[in-house]
């Protein structure tokens, strides 16, 4: 019996991202260089943005020709029986652990660590993704050896495709017995997109042999600097009180939200309301997330705000960014708006639009108007002027029905944080975060508005802090509110 | 035109004698079918051989050169009907589809030409979609072929054995007068190798020959008392001239025969995992020298009864492996060793999972609880391979609707429509709108078969204050749904809602034209209204919405027909063309334009991260594949908020979303302008000079209180 052994490679990939163009590489690869390929695939319906797997066996000629028979090669791969696993993305990697196709003994695995959301971690109505770092880690410790970096940046930079960078870092990592040129040879036999393949495919390449780049330093807070304006520089004096620096970082980050979205004496009320938690006796902790978001809170976002964010310099030079305007082409931005009558109202001083939202006939003439969602081009003259005219109701804001009503909640609120501050900080801490649920616009803060309200009744009852906590969950739990009416009456 | 382009790949179909073909497996099976003289080839598109159908459309030149006549099946059925040909003639004929869905459709007229039998050869091939990644239910072709006595083919799944199976198959269907069937798994369709060519052969009967001399023999037919005379001819005259050519030309394989006194029997589709486990356990090398005899059944069905017992003959014990359940091979031979009395063991689905696929592990496991029983393996416990459990749950990655893709608009309206007016029953199909019962749609209470999305809302007809719904894609409405779903509606008088999401292909198996679809086809007839084919079996209330992005048309058009007062079935046609075939299209022509200086705007959607409050309606409600998620910018916040690829096609459905939901303002759709013309650059720098100086200003007061 021969003991001679195919080289083993399996490819993970989301459907659409190339590993099948990877396969067919290596394929290539090992043909053209003295090697027998297999290689194959399970597509289907995995083509459409599902996981699919890759697998390729390469086999030397030269063995077959010495035994004088042709390799039986496998059509899938046997667990512990891999000797290189490239993924497309992080999760990918950690499924190939998961089925047991790397293992610390013998395999290679090369990997992006970008990570592309599952649909159960995009559509939470919070927070669902899962916990990158452990994957990470868990990836790491997993194999012989790692080659892992964030190829999709790398191939957005080089203009060209993931599995480019993944064929690069292949190369580079030296797992499989052929040369950079003979790498290269093979995307040249491609030819669709040569030059952005070659310039992705050698940068991964060099990365690879160079070994992992050390971490960046992690990026410090934005700075406290330059000359102030006296105003400002009483604000933070006032924040400086003796707390602990986290806390003091998160009161003037809060601080600087304020001052964005309104003034520095909007900002002043803002330390007025966190002193007068502090004087109730509330712990740190409960400190840094009431600064937190209490600020979400008062920067609430009302129309004159998304008006006042839409129409900034910096805010155009992001989308330039983001779409990816090359110089030579010109970009117009549209934004999409559907302020309702409730918006309209609320942006109105308070009688005035307590009036309206009661009257006949003016509020269903305005119904009308704001029926269907509106178009609003910001680059061009007429659609920068409309928001640019919204945006400068800013300094009215303080008569608006809408900041009555918010500064109404936010008081309540803070009571009741008071309220049980000293004597149950747990309880404080979790009425404090179920501002989390009051944001958005229109019908989502709506839905969030109510389910705040629930919750209110709750705490105002008597609950445990582990029971409001489960019960905010369920609030994010869905749309409909489901989860959280069957968890309101499990608790009754 | 479809998904995948065969036109280079084709080219390989005109190698010649001594040639080395290397490529694919359905490639090569078309090779095959030329170097077999084939006079005719039809079938049904479905993974995993849609690809088949492409390669065969692609070549379509070369079919013609060689006289083979080829046929995109309506359906199934038809693409068996068509082996009438070969019924009278000596035409050898090939048809494809996908098991077992396909062969469900098909069994009609697969039961009626195993009855009479065939003059030429009749080959069917079936692709197989079992286990990983399946979209269908899990089931064996093996029961068609035994129920209608069909020969069954399972060869081992590298090019050349695939290749001499479709050879082999003619000369086994002429030789007893059967149609013949092969199997080809899925990583077999798909797998990338090589084998030494052949020269094509023409047939040497012709269909033109057929047309202008008919023949016919009334003993051919399923009539009594023909029908009756049919299945004595098939067990006295067809069995046995098919085990003489099977036993003749040695298509069952004997390795290591007198190794040992255990023997494990495989089928031909599983012995390459079989034998790397072996190898793996120190059984045997790579290159299939094995120290444990192997039978290997390259032929599923029948069983030879007489190779069973010689291979079984002097044997202690057998391990049969037989993926997929019940156990039918596993039931015959027992029966052949207990009707001769034979001494030897036979263990399957008591040592190897009784259902499910068999994968390597699974094959491994079976194999070494085989060997340790009979003493071939010692006791002691081989390293065995543990399943890490992930850091991280590893999430599942269903699929879902691709960017851009106009059937997400219609699950959209939907979605929208429930919060007016109620959830409905909704009767799904099969194809890629299927996708609407998994997140985040979650719709769609069942699915009975290909266009059967009408049908499967049947009985649903009564009287109640809510109609159902049935949704049917173009390519399951051509496939039949026109007759057992619209049809059906207008005869029972149904007041149930029809949508028929119309994307100008079969979509999902790969974006093949199909009767309306609008692309010009040179040898296809298309064009054909769906709208006129409902209209024409007799629905009055017919709406079609022909921009299915716009969500509130799209809305309106369901709204209407759920609320109307008209009794008898509606139907809307939702209409935008498959987003993918648009992009396949569209791409390359917009380059061409951009690089000849012509004026082209390119669309995209964005997301304002600092408006953006991570609460993912968005996404909820549709769940494109361009639209995700970030971590937050913002250091107040910590839920991620929802960002747009660059992927974005700009198709407009996030826009009309956060209009028709009453979303949020932080969506924005950008018009990138290459090569802008004049007018573009004189707005520009106007529109920069006035917002820009506002811009400037606002960001001076802004950095008078920044801190």
């Amino acid at each position: 019996m021969d003991s001679a052994q195919p080289i083993k490679i399996a490819i993970l990939a989301l459907g659409g991202e190339g590993g099948g163009v990877l396969a067919d590489w290596i394929v290539d690869l090992g043909e053209h260089n003295g090697f027998i390929a297999q290689a194959t695939s399970v597509p289907g319906v995995a083509q459409r943005t599902g996981a699919t797997l890759y697998y390729v066996e390469l086999f030397p000629q030269a063995a077959a020709d010495a035994a004088g028979a042709a390799p039986v090669l496998a059509l899938m791969p046997l667990p512990g029986d891999v000797d290189i696993v490239l993924a497309s993305e992080l999760m990918e990697a950690s499924r190939a652990i998961q089925r047991s196709l790397v293992t610390a003994q013998r395999t290679t695995l090369i990997t992006s660590t970008h990570r592309v959301y599952s649909i159960a971690e995009k559509s939470a109505l919070g927070d669902g993704r899962a916990d990158a770092a452990a994957l990470l880690a868990q990836t790491r410790a997993a194999a012989l050896r790692f080659v892992g970096h964030d190829m999709a940046q790398a191939a957005d930079a080089a203009g060209s495709v993931i599995s480019a960078v993944l064929l690069g870092s292949l190369a580079g990592s030296g797992a499989l017995p052929f040369t950079r040129a003979q790498f290269e040879a093979t995307i040249a036999r491609g030819g669709v997109g040569l030059a952005p393949s070659l310039k992705a495919f050698g940068a991964a390449f060099e990365r690879a042999q160079r070994g992992e780049a050390p971490a960046p330093p992690p990026t410090a807070p934005a700075p406290v600097g330059g000359a102030l304006h006296p105003q400002v520089q009483a604000l933070l004096a006032r924040a400086a009180q003796g707390d602990s620096d986290q806390v003091t970082a998160m009161i003037v980050e809060g601080l600087r939200r304020l001052v964005d979205y309104q003034d520095t004496a909007y900002a002043g009320l803002y330390l007025d309301r966190i002193d007068a938690l502090r004087s109730a006796g509330a712990s740190a902790e409960v400190l840094r997330e009431t600064a937190r978001h209490l600020a979400l809170w008062m920067s609430y976002e009302d129309t004159i705000r998304v008006a006042d964010l839409k129409t900034r310099g910096t805010r155009f030079e992001r989308v330039q960014g983001e779409v990816k305007v090359q110089p030579g082409q010109l970009l117009a931005i549209n934004e999409y708006m559907h302020p309702r009558l409730q918006e309209v109202a609320e942006t109105l001083p308070a009688g005035l639009g307590r009036w309206l939202l009661a009257s006949g006939w003016p509020r269903r003439l305005v119904e009308r108007l704001v029926a269907r969602g509106h178009v609003v081009q910001t680059s061009s003259l007429r659609g920068f002027a409309q928001l640019w005219l919204v945006a400068s109701l800013r300094r009215w804001r303080r008569s608006s029905l809408r900041y009555q009503l918010e500064q109404q909640r936010i008081e309540d609120w803070l009571a009741e944080v008071r309220r049980v501050a000293a004597a149950d900080p747990a309880l404080a801490l979790e009425i404090v975060r179920c501002q989390r649920l009051v944001k958005g616009y229109g019908d989502t803060y709506e839905r969030g508005l109510h389910h705040f309200g629930l919750l209110r009744e709750a705490w105002q009852v008597r609950i445990a802090p582990a029971r409001l906590a489960a019960l905010r969950d369920a609030a994010l739990a869905d749309d409909s509110g489901q989860a959280l009416r069957a968890a309101l009456q499990a608790g009754a | 035109m479809a998904e995948r382009s065969f036109a280079e790949g084709v080219k390989k179909l005109r190698l010649g004698d001594g040639d080395v073909f290397r490529g694919e497996g359905i490639l090569a099976v078309t090779k095959a079918l030329l170097e077999s003289g084939v006079a005719y080839v039809a079938g049904y598109q479905g993974a995993p051989i849609s690809h088949l159908m492409d390669v065969l459309s692609d070549a379509q030149d070369i079919l013609a050169e060689q006289g083979v006549h080829f046929e995109n099946s309506a359906n199934e059925a038809t693409a068996a009907a068509t082996l009438a040909a070969s019924v009278n003639y000596p035409l050898r004929g090939a048809v494809t589809f996908k098991s077992t869905v396909g062969t469900n459709v098909a069994s009609d007229a697969l039961a009626n030409l195993a009855s009479g039998g065939v003059t030429g050869g009749a080959l069917i091939i079936v692709g197989e979609d079992n286990g990983e990644r399946s979209s269908i239910m899990q089931e064996r072709s093996h029961a068609f072929a035994m129920k209608s006595q069909i020969w069954l083919l399972d060869p081992r799944p590298d090019l050349p054995s695939i290749v001499k199976a479709v050879k082999l198959g003619f000369e086994l269907s002429e030789a007893s007068r059967t149609p013949v069937m092969l199997q080809l798994r899925i990583r077999a369709c798909h797998v990338h190798g090589r084998f030494v060519a052949s020269a094509n052969q023409r047939s040497k009967f012709t269909l033109r020959q057929a047309m202008e001399n008919p023949q016919r023999d009334s003993s051919r037919i399923v009539l009594p008392p023909a029908s009756f005379q049919h299945e004595q001819e098939k067990l006295q005259q067809r069995w046995p001239a098919a085990v003489d050519f099977i036993v003749k030309h040695q298509i069952n394989e004997f390795i290591a025969e007198h190794a040992g006194d255990l023997g494990i029997i495989v089928q031909g589709g599983s012995f390459n995992s079989v034998l790397r486990v072996l190898e793996r356990l120190g059984q045997a090398d790579v290159f299939g020298r094995s120290q444990l005899p192997i039978y290997v059944m390259n032929v599923a069905y029948p069983v030879v009864s007489a190779e069973v017992l010689r291979f079984c003959s002097g044997k202690r014990a057998v391990l049969l492996v037989e993926e997929g359940q019940p156990n039918f091979i596993e039931q015959n031979i027992a029966s052949i060793l207990r009707s001769a009395g034979a001494s030897a063991a036979l263990h399957g689905k008591d040592m190897l999972a009784p259902a499910g696929e068999y994968t390597a592990a699974e094959l491994l496991r079976g194999l070494r609880v085989f060997l340790t029983r009979y003493g071939q393996l010692p006791p002691a416990p081989h390293p065995v391979i543990e399943i890490q459990p992930a850091a991280a749950p590893v999430q599942a990655r269903p699929p879902g609707f691709c960017t851009g893709c106009p059937e997400r608009p219609i699950f959209t309206a939907m979605k929208l429509l429930e919060r007016e007016i109620g959830v409905h029953h909704v009767s799904a199909d099969i194809g890629c709108h299927l996708f609407s019962i998994l997140p985040p749609f979650n719709l769609g209470n069942t699915t009975m078969g290909y266009g059967l999305g009408a049908a499967g809302a049947s009985a649903l007809n009564a009287t109640a204050d809510k109609r159902v719904i049935g949704v049917m894609g173009d390519g399951g409405f051509w496939h039949n749904g026109l007759t057992s779903g619209i049809a059906n509606a207008v005869f029972n008088r149904s007041d149930n809602l029809t949508v028929i999401v119309d994307n100008s292909y079969t979509a999902a198996t790969g974006g093949q034209d199909i009767l309306s679809s609008t692309a010009d086809n040179t040898s296809r007839s298309t064009g054909h209204a769906i709208e006129r084919a409902v209209r024409g079996v007799g629905v009055d209330w017919v709406r079609t919405v022909d921009n299915t992005y716009d969500l509130v048309a799209m809305k309106a058009a369901l709204k209407d027909a759920l609320t109307t007062k008209v009794k008898g079935p509606k139907v809307v046609v939702a209409q935008s063309e498959c987003m993918l075939n648009r992009q396949r299209r569209e791409k390359p022509l917009q380059r061409q334009r951009v690089a000849a200086g012509e004026r082209v705007v390119r669309e995209r959607f964005g997301v304002d991260a600092d408006t953006c409050t991570g609460d993912h309606s968005c996404i909820r409600l549709s769940g494109c594949p361009s639209l995700t998620i970030m971590p937050n910018p913002d250091p107040l916040r910590s839920d991620p908020v929802t960002t747009v690829l660059d992927s974005c096609v700009g198709c407009g459905l996030c826009g009309e979303v956060a209009h028709a939901a009453v979303l949020c303002p932080s969506f924005y759709r950008a018009q990138i302008v290459s090569n802008p013309g004049r007018i573009d650059r004189w707005r520009q720098r106007l529109r920069g000079a006035v917002i820009g100086w506002l811009q400037r200003r606002g960001a001076a007061q802004r950095a008078r209180w920044a801190f």
